[in-house]
């Protein structure tokens, strides 16, 4: 392939767009390394201390699109304390004083300050999209500078994050001369938003196509957004609270009507029952349909719902639903390939709706289902068996039992033949998480079953190091794997060093590994940051290498040991 | 590590971490053996596998030490947003009946659904085909035949309009459109 020329082999490129390919691509020689990185726009960290912001920038000078991820997965549960890291700041003012055209950036489980908005709002003249997943510390100011100053703006997608409402004007900086939106997201705003800029903002945006909105926006904005914005395509409602028999109501009922490209709904985080009628019309045509965010639709008006919803692939609903419901998506939703079921009621006593009948249903309903994740009440090994025989083609298995450690209720005997029906039935699985009783044998499994398996979650399980040595043994693509709360110690974290230079990261917490363990790991692979989290800063009074160590993260990097971390975090 | 919770060599952390199981068990198999789980927690207290008794759906979550730190794994954003939710006791509508003079049956609405008095009125308008008039604290309803006035948790038929909103939805019982020369005494003052 040497004597194409460099254009025709970055033409080449240009139709290989995975990251993994186009990292493949960048091994083969010097010379397609060199086309490769210049002509690269898209790059994808999936952990922020892997590499340094000056390195990537002088690797990929034609960069146009980061996505980055800080904190690790159990951050999500308050595993991992607030200040532990994950700041964007310095990328973007590494970023900023580059000849970088940055015109996207999608962060996930990252700390971005208001000063880091501002920052990036003035630095990229054609910056047009931001997406913040999890991500917290910045407030309405700094959404108020992306508004203001970035002309071009094409979406803001605001997803899940915690952020310090100020209620202000932060909607009415979009100036007038914004007319770019595609995609606009604050759903998870809490505060009020202006009313009247909103109503400007969509009616001079013709390309928006996916619009959410927070609790704050009420019914009667609602039918005014919708009539301005028939051509949407994602529509997240805010409050859906209001008269039946009401002026108001009719209307947007009409509006609902001229919406014929609705194919994603979410929202409803406020919900009058009785009102729901109003959406049935665009029901048909939905493939994503989130309602895991509106407790106050349940019962027969969320099966009455769900049953004019034949087109779903998609759907993301809370365990209120019940076996029940569950068992209307199955005659319903046949191309239904996602299914996630949260707790409506994460801590309450057995007021959860669903168990394995629900999920048994759904599996012999559904047989295009490929991704799950369930809360529930109770599994058993059968259902786990018959649902892995109905549904071969799983690609993410994430079961969460609320009872962590219970056992399959009918023989009282622990999950692991259940599981190992799965990852011996779905020979694509990715990604999986357990819970429930489960000892050495399930681990054994999914060594010896589980071949493209990337991320592994586990807490309560296993008997002994054994589990967690059939793990790092057999799953040689394996990537993440987080453990908590499991009786795995030095003689398995040790056992293979190596291997860890072959995953993005590791995360032990509440298990049985000591300090000592942890000093061999990052005295043998200096190419590991092994930082042990230590709140309590016990290790500062009694750096005793038997100590066990209550959290600890290892991930490779290519830049050593980070200087951003607090005093609590103890970096090997 | 058999032997006891110690303090000797053994972090501090364990002896005041959130865990499931009876405290002074041992942390081998940290959530493992001996230890009364979540649920069964909750059964014994009501004796039945997923009890469904309305106690247990109100009461608070469990005490402290059966709950453990990060599970069920959700999300905080979306554990902080059912606390609001439940806090806002959601999908628990104020329904009371709305009857008015000369109508053959009686209609049922839900208090919550409305913002403040200017809704409700327009709603109850709606519904029965009519119209109320102007509220004035001097002269009550004016410039039309009917009053709407509400019982209230003593017992007395009140005007609709006087109290705040909120202390409104809270003591209303039962409403009623007065018409004709009862409403015209009570619109007009006493």
């Amino acid at each position: 392939m040497n004597y194409f020329p460099d254009e025709v082999l970055e033409h080449v490129f240009d139709f290989i767009t995975s990251h993994k390919d186009r990292n493949s691509v960048s091994l083969v020689c010097k010379s397609w390394y060199k086309i490769e990185r210049c002509s690269r726009q898209r790059v994808f960290i999936g952990n922020c201390y892997s590499i340094s912001p000056e390195r990537l920038i002088a690797r990929f000078p034609g960069l146009k699109s980061l996505t980055l991820k800080g904190k690790p997965h159990f951050a999500d549960f308050n595993l991992v304390p607030h200040d532990w890291g994950g700041f964007v700041y310095p990328w973007i003012k590494a970023l900023a004083k580059s000849r970088i055209g940055l015109e996207e950036l999608r962060l996930k489980r990252m700390v971005v300050s208001d000063e880091s908005l501002e920052l990036l709002s003035k630095s990229f003249v054609n910056f047009k999209s931001l997406v913040l997943v999890s991500c917290e510390g910045f407030t309405t100011d700094g959404l108020a500078a992306i508004a203001a100053n970035c002309r071009f703006l094409r979406e803001l997608d605001l997803q899940e994050n915690e952020v310090d409402d100020h209620r202000g004007h932060w909607l009415s900086c979009f100036p007038e001369s914004c007319t770019s939106l595609i995609s606009l997201n604050f759903a998870c705003l809490r505060g009020e938003v202006n009313l009247g800029a909103l109503e400007r903002l969509v009616s001079r945006s013709p390309n928006l196509k996916s619009l959410r909105l927070n609790r704050a926006v009420p019914l009667d904005t609602l039918q005014k957004l919708l009539m301005r914005a028939p051509q949407l395509v994602d529509l997240g409602i805010g409050s859906y609270v209001h008269d039946p028999f009401s002026e108001v109501y009719n209307k947007l009922k009409i509006a609902i009507q001229r919406c014929k490209s609705i194919r994603s709904l979410s929202g409803f985080l406020e919900v009058a029952p009785h009102c729901m009628s109003a959406i049935y019309p665009i029901c048909g045509n939905l493939t994503f349909l989130n309602l895991s965010y509106a407790p106050g639709l349940h019962g027969n008006k969320l099966m009455k719902l769900i049953q004019h919803c034949r087109k779903l692939q998609r759907l993301w609903i809370l365990d209120c639903i019940g076996d029940k419901g569950l068992g209307v998506v199955a005659l319903t939703c046949k191309e239904l390939q996602e299914l996630r079921v949260f707790p409506s009621d994460p801590f309450g006593a057995g007021n959860a709706a669903v168990t394995e009948e629900g999920l048994v249903l759904v599996s012999a309903g559904c047989p295009k289902l490929n991704s799950l994740l369930y809360f529930c009440q109770q599994m058993t090994n059968a259902a786990l068996i018959t649902v892995a025989k109905n549904c071969p083609n799983f690609i993410r298995f994430r079961l969460c039992i609320l009872d962590p450690i219970k056992p399959d209720p009918v023989t009282n005997q622990p999950l692991d033949e259940g599981f190992g029906a799965i990852v011996q039935s779905c020979k694509g699985l990715k990604r999986l998480s357990l819970s429930g009783l489960l000892t050495d044998q399930v681990f054994l499994y999914i060594g010896m079953y589980a071949e493209q398996l990337e991320m592994l979650s586990i807490a309560f399980a296993a008997d002994s190091d054994k589990g967690m040595l059939y793990v790092l043994n057999g799953c040689k693509k394996l990537r993440k794997l987080e453990i908590r709360d499991c009786p795995f110690g030095d003689a398995a974290l040790l056992e293979d060093v190596g291997k860890y230079e072959t995953m993005r990261s590791l995360w032990m917490s509440s298990c049985e590994v000591t300090l000592g363990g942890c000093k061999s790991v990052a005295e043998k692979m200096p190419s590991l940051n092994v930082e042990i989290i230590d709140e309590c800063e016990q290790m500062e009074f009694n750096l005793v290498d038997k100590q066990k160590v209550d959290k600890m993260y290892l991930y490779r990097t290519l830049v050593g040991h980070r200087k951003d971390a607090p005093e609590y975090v103890l970096i090997l | 590590m058999e032997g006891s919770v110690g303090y000797d060599n053994d972090l501090n952390l364990k002896a005041t971490e959130l865990r499931l199981g009876l405290p002074g068990t041992e942390p081998v198999s940290i959530v493992r053996r001996n230890k009364r789980s979540l649920q069964q927690v909750a059964d014994d207290d009501c004796g039945v596998n997923g009890c469904k008794s309305d106690d247990q759906n109100e009461t608070a979550p469990p005490p402290p030490k059966a709950q453990i730190v990060g599970w069920p794994p959700i999300r905080s954003y979306r554990k902080n947003n059912i606390q609001t939710k439940k806090n806002e006791s959601e999908g628990g509508g104020i329904y009371v009946k709305v009857s008015m003079d000369g109508a053959p049956y009686l209609r049922k609405i839900d208090l919550k659904v409305y913002s403040g008095y200017p809704e409700l009125l327009q709603a109850i308008e709606n519904m029965f085909k009519f119209t109320i008039g102007e509220y004035s604290e001097r002269e009550g309803y004016k410039g039309s035949d009917y009053a709407p006035t509400y019982e209230d948790k003593d017992g007395d038929w009140m005007l609709v309009g006087d109290v705040p909103w909120g202390m409104f939805i809270t003591s209303c019982k039962r409403l009623r459109i007065m018409k004709g020369s009862e409403a015209r005494g009570l619109g007009r003052g006493v």
